[in-house]
C-alpha cells in the first residue's frame, strides 16, 4: 500500500513514465511527491502531454 | 508593460512585427495540435501553415503507456513554441491546477486560459477566467485569456496583468467565423495597442482574412484545418488568408458608402451630352 504520492505513481507503473500530478484538485509539483503522504479517500490525477485546440 | 500606450493603429504600429510576452513568434498564424488524422499530417500541417506557435492540452496518462512522451517528442520535433491550454476546465481551481501541470511539463509560463461555462456554447465563464487570470499572473504565467468581445472582461483581464486578449470569433467548433463583427471591431478599436488574437469559430479562411482586415494581430484556429478535406493544404491556405488580410490592414482598406460611385472617370466620357441634347 502506498504511503506517498511518489509510491503510488511507482506502484501503479508510472515509474519512467513524465507525468504531472494534482491532489484533490490541487497541483503536487514533481518534487514534492515523495513527502506529499496520501490519507484515504484522496483523488489524484496523473496527466501527461497530449494534442489540443 | 503599458501595452495601451504601444499604439498599433498607426503607420509605425501597423508596420511593427507581433510581439505576444517580449517573443515575436513570426507568424501571426497559432495553431491547434488537435484532431488531425494522423501524426504526420499534424507535422505538414503545421509546417505548411507557418505558424510560430501551436497549441497543446493535459490528458489522463494510463500507466506504462508513453504516450504523452511520443506527443511531447512530435512537437519538439516541429521547432515551433507551445502554448499549453486548459481546455475542459469549468472552475478557477481546475483551470489553475491545470496550468500549473502544464508547466512542469512543458516547460513553459505561457497558458492558453479557458474557463468553460457551457457545454453547449463553450462560452468562456467571465467571472471564473477573470479570477483565474489574476491567480496565474501573480504566479508569474503569461496568460493568454480565450474571452468574448466584452470589455469591462477585458479590462479586468488587462489589470489582471494579461498583456493579450483572445476574443472568440464564434463558439469553439462552429467554424461560422466573426459571429459579431460590430462587437469584434469596437473591442479592435477600443484596446488599439493591446495583442488581439481571433481564437475559435474560424471555419474559412475568409474568416481568418476578414479578422485581419479588421486590425486582429492574429488568429489561433484548429478544426478548420484538421478536419478540412486535406489539412496540409488547407494549412497553406489560412497561412496566405493571414497574410493577405493583414497586408490589406497595413495597406488601408477604402471607406464603404452606400451610393454607387463610377471607378473610371466621367471627365471625357464619349458621348456623355448626346443624350441631353435630344
Amino acid at each position: 500500500m502506498a504511503r506517498t504520492l511518489a509510491e503510488l505513481l511507482a506502484e501503479a507503473g508510472y515509474g519512467d513514465v513524465k507525468v504531472a500530478t494534482a491532489r484533490n484538485g490541487v497541483f503536487v509539483a514533481a518534487k514534492l511527491r515523495a513527502e506529499t503522504v496520501l490519507e484515504h479517500g484522496d483523488l489524484i490525477e496523473i496527466v501527461a502531454p497530449r494534442a489540443g485546440g | 508593460v503599458n501595452v495601451l500606450m504601444q499604439k498599433s493603429d498607426t503607420p509605425e504600429g501597423r508596420a511593427r512585427p507581433l510581439t505576444l510576452y517580449g517573443v515575436e513568434p513570426g507568424s501571426r498564424l497559432l495553431l491547434g495540435t488537435a484532431q488531425y488524422p494522423s501524426p504526420q499530417v499534424l507535422a505538414r500541417a503545421v509546417e505548411a501553415s507557418g505558424a510560430g506557435i501551436v497549441t497543446v492540452s493535459l490528458r489522463r496518462e494510463r500507466p506504462r503507456a508513453q504516450e504523452g512522451q511520443r506527443f511531447l517528442e512530435l512537437v519538439r520535433g516541429l521547432g515551433v513554441r507551445v502554448m499549453p491550454n486548459t481546455a475542459g476546465c469549468r472552475t478557477p481551481k481546475e483551470a489553475i491546477a491545470t496550468a500549473e501541470m502544464a508547466r512542469e511539463l512543458f516547460e513553459t509560463g505561457w497558458v492558453k486560459l479557458e474557463v468553460i461555462a457551457n457545454d453547449d456554447t463553450l462560452q468562456p465563464d467571465l467571472f471564473g477566467l477573470v479570477e483565474a487570470a489574476t491567480a496565474l499572473a501573480k504566479d508569474g504565467f503569461e496568460v493568454f485569456p480565450y474571452t468574448t468581445e466584452d470589455l469591462s472582461t477585458a479590462e479586468r483581464l488587462l489589470a489582471a496583468g494579461c498583456e493579450v486578449l483572445m476574443p472568440w470569433g464564434a463558439p469553439i467548433g462552429t467554424g461560422r467565423g466573426l459571429a459579431n463583427p460590430y462587437a469584434l471591431r469596437t473591442m479592435r478599436n477600443y484596446f488599439p495597442g493591446v495583442p488581439l488574437i481571433i481564437d475559435a469559430g474560424i471555419g474559412a479562411p475568409s474568416h481568418a482574412a476578414a479578422a485581419m482586415e479588421m486590425g486582429y494581430d492574429g488568429v489561433l484556429l484548429n478544426t478548420a484545418v484538421a478536419k478540412a478535406g486535406d489539412p496540409v493544404r488547407m494549412a497553406a491556405a489560412f497561412r496566405a488568408a493571414i497574410e493577405a488580410g493583414r497586408t490589406a490592414y497595413q495597406a488601408g482598406l477604402i471607406e464603404t458608402r452606400d451610393m454607387a460611385s463610377p471607378s473610371t472617370p466621367l471627365a471625357g466620357t464619349p458621348f456623355f451630352d448626346l443624350e441631353r441634347r435630344k
